[in-house]
């Protein structure tokens, strides 16, 4: 199984260090984005949704570990995939949920639909649905950071898709040659929408691509929170005292289809059993049992929390479903500024 | 009355925008060089440093991608791209991100980048080196386009569009460098979206924009004895100056269009439509598109001189189109069959 090489257990060693709040919020956030997914899942199903939706169910470690150690005034830049982003940023659920429903309390005010999110307050200016197009943007971001001498960081989530547009490797010797205050995010899901990576790259270990650029990279088990945490947090703290920029390439699942509730187990792309490897290693899963069998969280209040989240998604889907649509102006004024 | 080169000007407005607005940055190829961009950047390196003043390496869409990146998180950047061939390979960055950017996310997000495209027609640098692209940028909604033709203007509305909240293309030709005109010392705005009637007359309207108004002025010096003949400078593509336009429709009844660019689904094909579909019950005559033939760029000067529109041409076109109400441009262009 592809991917088997990089597993290894969350171990009590390594959340030893780490305070029980944090290790809490990491799965909250995880779940929150869990169950906000599913939720999405189901009202594409019933046709209650239109906009594509490309789900990032199994991917929650990723966003979850890595926004962890960012400020609110640090931005992050995510892709078509972005609900995970905007909500591990701190994003309301509810303009998220209203965003995809296309009305205009969304959080792009329905112009935008679930493929660009954004919440300028929270440091999520903007998402692209064009596969590697914020690559450059948040390089670009760090570059005004830097000027502006205030030590705030940028980052770029983005897929194994976007490691074969030209564009990231222009990035790459950019932020380097500069030292740009940048992390470059990438989300190995192992599948460019229908193609896996050993059909579309000639080595699929990305981040040996990065070290060509002497950019310092590291592979992690994209499903193991703590790892994906703990390499974030130390690449995040190098570039916001100067250090330059680093790559974080995640080895992690998206249990459905490239857009859609879809799981695509019928239509030759993959098979159930790798599915079902990547489902068993969940990555809040995982989190949670680690987190039951020290104590940290009980049963009681993993159901209050499961409670809590799914009334607050519910929430989120009447808040969309009152508010109204946006109206038909002058588009003229909404061009420019 | 003071007067400078159309060169000088933009050296002094890059000069003094920079010192006055710490914000804004000049980042593109050659910008540190003492040929590249002919004598427009000199001193600006020296003046502001390596943080504000970046040369570039060979990465167009990335280092596109990076002046909105810094745009979005608050610098007011020119991107130079010192032959404006080379803006094809940022076209995802300018069409599919800067552009989309303010819209896509609800009106919350703008990018405040100049973009600084240069034509160096002419001198057998062949279909590479000499594109003006002025129109497929124009087609793009959320970017504007000027084109200014005098070193007035060029300061005016270089400092206006690096003032504006949207992208904004701004295009000059090297042929324009060496043309005087009167500049004031201090910095100025001029307004993105008015055209300016260089010469008032009754028979003929001449549009054009860039470079081709100094073609069509010259016309008019070789033929004042024969025709009232009346010259409007676009200035802005995007924005366009409609009112302008068809005023001068009303009183001449007969245009012709100067395009620098190529005929087909050009500048001067736009306008043509929209004079016909605007103001048609005052037109004398068929308008007339002088423009480029649907051929790259030629070499050979012999090629070359087929190939552009000059004053000599124009005097038969305009000729032509008094006596006969109507006349074949493409005639005088490459295949005189």
């Amino acid at each position: 199984m592809i991917g088997d090489q990089f597993y290894e257990s969350i171990s009590r060693e390594s959340i030893e260090n780490l305070p029980e709040s944090l290790l809490k919020d990491l799965y909250h956030t995880m779940l929150k984005i869990r169950i906000f997914e599913e939720k999405v899942a189901l009202l594409v199903e019933k046709k209650q949704i239109f906009t594509p939706c490309h789900l990032y169910i199994g991917q929650e470690t990723v966003a979850a570990g890595v926004c962890a150690s960012l400020k609110s005034d640090d931005y992050v830049y995510s892709t078509h995939r972005s609900h995970g982003h905007y909500i591990a940023k701190g994003g309301d659920i509810r303009t998220l949920m209203a965003e995809i429903f296309g009305r205009a309390t969304g959080c792009s005010k329905g112009y935008g639909g679930s493929m660009h999110a954004c919440s300028p307050d929270i440091g999520l200016p903007g998402s692209s649905a064009i596969v590697g197009g914020t690559i450059p943007i948040a390089v670009g971001t760090a570059l005004a950071f830097f000027n502006e001498g205030k030590h705030r960081v940028s980052v770029t989530f983005f897929g194994d898709g976007a490691t074969t547009e030209g564009v990231l490797y222009e990035s790459l010797n950019f932020a380097k040659l500069k030292n740009m205050p940048v992390i470059f995010v990438c989300e190995n899901n192992f599948y460019s929408t229908h193609l896996h990576i050993s059909d579309m790259q000639s080595n699929i270990k990305i981040s040996k691509r990065a070290e060509a650029f002497n950019v310092p990279a590291f592979t992690v088990d994209g499903n193991n929170v703590i790892s994906v945490y703990n390499t974030a947090k130390s690449a995040i703290e190098k570039a916001r005292h100067g250090k330059g920029p680093s790559f974080i390439e995640c080895l992690t699942y998206r249990w459905r289809g490239h857009v859609g509730p879809d799981w695509d187990l019928d239509k030759g792309i993959r098979n159930k059993e790798e599915v079902e490897w990547w489902v068993n290693n969940c990555g809040i899963k995982r989190m949670e049992k680690l987190l039951l069998s020290e104590g940290i969280l009980t049963d009681s209040e993993k159901i209050n929390l499961i409670n809590k989240l799914s009334d607050e998604v519910e929430e989120a889907v009447e808040f969309a479903k009152n508010s109204p649509f946006p109206e038909v102006q002058d588009y003229k004024n909404e061009v420019f500024k | 009355m003071r007067r400078i080169t159309y060169s000088e000007a933009i050296n002094e407005t890059l000069h003094q925008i920079m010192k006055e607005n710490d914000r804004v940055l000049l980042i593109g190829q050659g910008v540190t060089s003492p040929w590249y961009v002919g004598t427009t950047t000199t001193g600006l390196y020296d003046a502001f440093g390596e943080k504000r003043v970046i040369d570039t390496p060979l990465s167009e869409n990335a280092i596109t991608g990076i002046a909105i990146g810094s745009a979005i998180a608050g610098s007011r950047p020119i991107l130079e791209h010192p032959r404006m061939d080379f803006m094809y390979l940022a076209m995802d960055q300018i069409a599919n991100h800067a552009s989309n950017w303010y819209f896509m996310f609800g009106q919350q997000v703008n990018v405040p980048i100049t973009i600084w495209g240069i034509i160096n027609r002419g001198g057998e640098q062949a279909a590479q080196h000499s594109q003006a692209l002025h129109s497929m940028f124009t087609h793009i909604p959320g970017l504007k386009v000027i084109m200014p033709s005098t070193p007035y203007d060029a300061k005016g509305l270089l400092v206006a569009s690096i003032e504006d909240d949207n992208p904004v293309l701004f295009i000059d030709d090297r042929w324009l460098y060496g043309i005087e005109g009167y500049v004031p010392k201090g910095l100025y705005k001029l307004p993105i979206g008015e055209g300016a009637i260089r010469k008032e007359g009754k028979d003929v309207t001449l549009i054009a924009t860039s470079y081709m108004v100094h073609v069509a002025l010259k016309t008019v010096s070789l033929l004042e004895d024969d025709y009232s003949i009346e010259v409007i400078d676009l200035l802005s593509l995007k924005p366009l100056d409609t009112a302008l336009i068809y005023e001068s429709v009303k009183k001449t009844g007969r245009v012709i269009i100067l395009d620098g660019g190529w005929k087909t689904c050009g500048l001067a094909s736009e306008i043509s439509a929209l004079i016909s579909e605007y103001v048609f019950e005052y037109l004398k005559a068929p308008i007339l598109r002088v423009a480029l033939p649907d051929a790259p760029a030629p070499a050979s000067t012999a090629l070359e001189k087929a190939y552009y529109p000059d004053e000599n041409k124009m005097i038969t076109v305009v000729k032509e189109i008094m006596k006969t109400g109507s006349f074949q441009w493409q005639k005088l262009q490459w295949n005189t069959k």
